[in-house]
């Protein structure tokens, strides 16, 4: 299916929707996408969709109205292609997929999120400070800390080498076995799959930790031990 | 030289942005360095009321980018220091009045006559602040030792970071030594350690601050004031002066660990 309306291009792929816009100015092409996607509300509804952005320089602020925006409309952006570096670094550290041949998170999803190991992960060297959320389709690895504020939601397990003092959801789609550790676990609350917890002591000596349900299907955090 | 151009910003209202732009005008202008101090809080000004400069006020930094006068116009004469002047913000207007390329366009024409162009941002992270940043060189966030003030701070040095404005610099505002050695207040180590960027100066909670912001006289001019000297030794340092962090208690490691602390990149 092929659409074009001014500068903005519709295509239709496998699995979604790729969304091409120009250099126009952003607020511009924003709205003229928004309005064009208001127009057909039941085109879009449901829809994955990747959007080309040429060489807009985009920041966090942005994308994070767009892509609330586009939810509140049912659509769900997953990846983001950009010329510019500043635009791909942005979509990375919201969790967007930079390149769309890429094996899809959806693939990912159905081959290997029971399985350990060869998952797809999300790798971002540096502290996420309150108000940054990161969502992604496998496992997020952070080398830094996760302030108060920040919140990571991942599909499978979530690794923070540094504190974690924000909010972390692992196996977000229901993963039970999906696991949360950090160097310091001192989180404002945790999450795996459905179960939740918010009473996880401060420690006076912090040691890494590991967090999983149990047995009893209850969320427990414990110290980690090698080997 | 060209000028330096510094924006104190916090995310938390009332955590002492309006008075540390005040004060930090007054020490750098008194240590001979021409200082222009904007007050971006438009519809809710303050900054002239703590400088004392509130019923000099004719123009005001709407009437410049609407081109209702020019920017001399604009710019106020301190009392007492001759080489520090305020552009007001306009009481009866809001944030939409100003856009950040027209916070851009004003700074330029002040960039070759000051040393110091100080922009005081209004709480928030909406347009008010983003015009407040607009032109910054630099920032200095200022929080209290508190969990939402530093919150606060944290979600600000994220967007200056998205932003490329660089993390910013840390005033810690407001700091009661014995309710730290109480526990009863977060340390300012405790706040680094949030934080982690790099500390440029903490000011101990001092009534004198109060008493000088309803005077119209910041307490940076008065000798004898522990938070007039903090501010006058984060003015050195804007300077590029290296000065040692006040001892506000004596005798205890803590402060040591601090200066080890804001010395870590």
């Amino acid at each position: 299916m092929n659409e074009t309306n001014s500068s903005i291009q519709i295509k239709g792929l496998r699995d979604g929707l790729l969304v091409s816009l120009d250099d126009a100015p952003w607020e511009e092409q924003r709205t003229i996408f928004l309005t064009q996607v208001d127009a057909q509300p039941a085109f879009f509804k449901g829809a994955r969709l990747a959007l080309d952005v040429a060489s807009q320089v985009l920041h966090v602020n942005d994308l994070v109205d767009l892509r609330d925006q586009l939810s509140e409309r049912g659509i769900f952006l997953w990846a983001l292609i950009s010329e510019s570096p500043t635009t791909e670094k942005t979509a990375q550290l919201l969790g967007l997929a930079t390149r769309i041949s890429k094996p899809r998170p959806e693939e990912a999803r159905q081959t290997s999120m029971v399985g350990q190991g060869e998952d797809a992960a999300l790798f971002l060297d540096k502290t996420l400070r309150s108000g940054t959320r990161i969502e992604f389709a496998g496992n997020v690895v952070v080398l830094g800390d996760v302030n108060p504020g920040a919140e990571i939601v991942a599909e499978g397990n979530v690794i923070i080498w540094g504190r974690l003092r924000g909010m972390v959801h692992a196996g977000a789609k229901g993963n039970q076995d999906a696991v949360i550790c950090a160097l310091d676990l001192s989180p404002t609350q945790l999450r795996i799959a459905e179960e939740v917890s918010a009473i996880l002591k401060p420690h006076e000596h912090s040691r890494p930790e590991i967090a999983r349900i149990n047995q009893n299907g209850k969320l427990q955090a414990e110290f980690w031990s090698p080997g | 030289m060209p000028a330096q151009v510094i924006t104190i910003t916090s995310g938390k209202g009332g955590v002492g942005k309006t008075t540390a732009t005040a004060n930090l005008a007054v020490a750098l202008a008194t240590e001979g360095s021409k200082v222009v101090c904007i007050d971006g809080d438009i519809g809710l000004r303050n900054l002239d009321v703590i400088l004392g400069l509130e019923n000099r006020i004719v123009y005001d930094i709407v009437d410049v980018i609407e081109g209702r006068c020019r920017l001399k116009q604009a710019m106020i004469h301190d009392k007492k220091l001759t080489n520090l002047y305020l552009i007001p913000a306009a009481q009866t207007r809001d944030k939409n009045a100003v856009s950040p390329s027209d916070m851009n366009r004003l700074v330029k024409d002040l960039r070759a006559d000051y040393d110091f162009v100080l922009i005081d941002s209004p709480a928030g992270i909406e347009r008010g602040f983003r015009n407040a940043i607009a032109a910054a060189d630099r920032v200095l966030v200022v929080t209290n030792p508190e969990v939402s003030a530093v919150r606060d701070a944290d979600r600000v040095i994220g967007i200056l970071e998205a932003e490329d404005k660089g993390p910013g610099a840390l005033i810690i505002n407001r700091l009661n030594p014995i309710l730290v050695k109480k526990n009863d207040m977060l340390s300012a180590e405790d706040v680094l350690d949030l934080l982690a960027i790099e500390l440029i100066g903490i000011v101990p909670e001092d009534e004198n601050v109060i008493i000088g912001s309803n005077r119209g006289a910041p307490v940076a001019s008065d000798p004898k004031s522990k938070a007039g000297q903090a501010f006058r030794n984060i003015a050195k340092r804007l300077k590029g002066e290296t000065v040692p962090f006040l001892d506000l208690e004596s005798s205890d490691s803590l402060w040591e660990r601090i200066q080890r602390l804001a010395g870590r990149k």
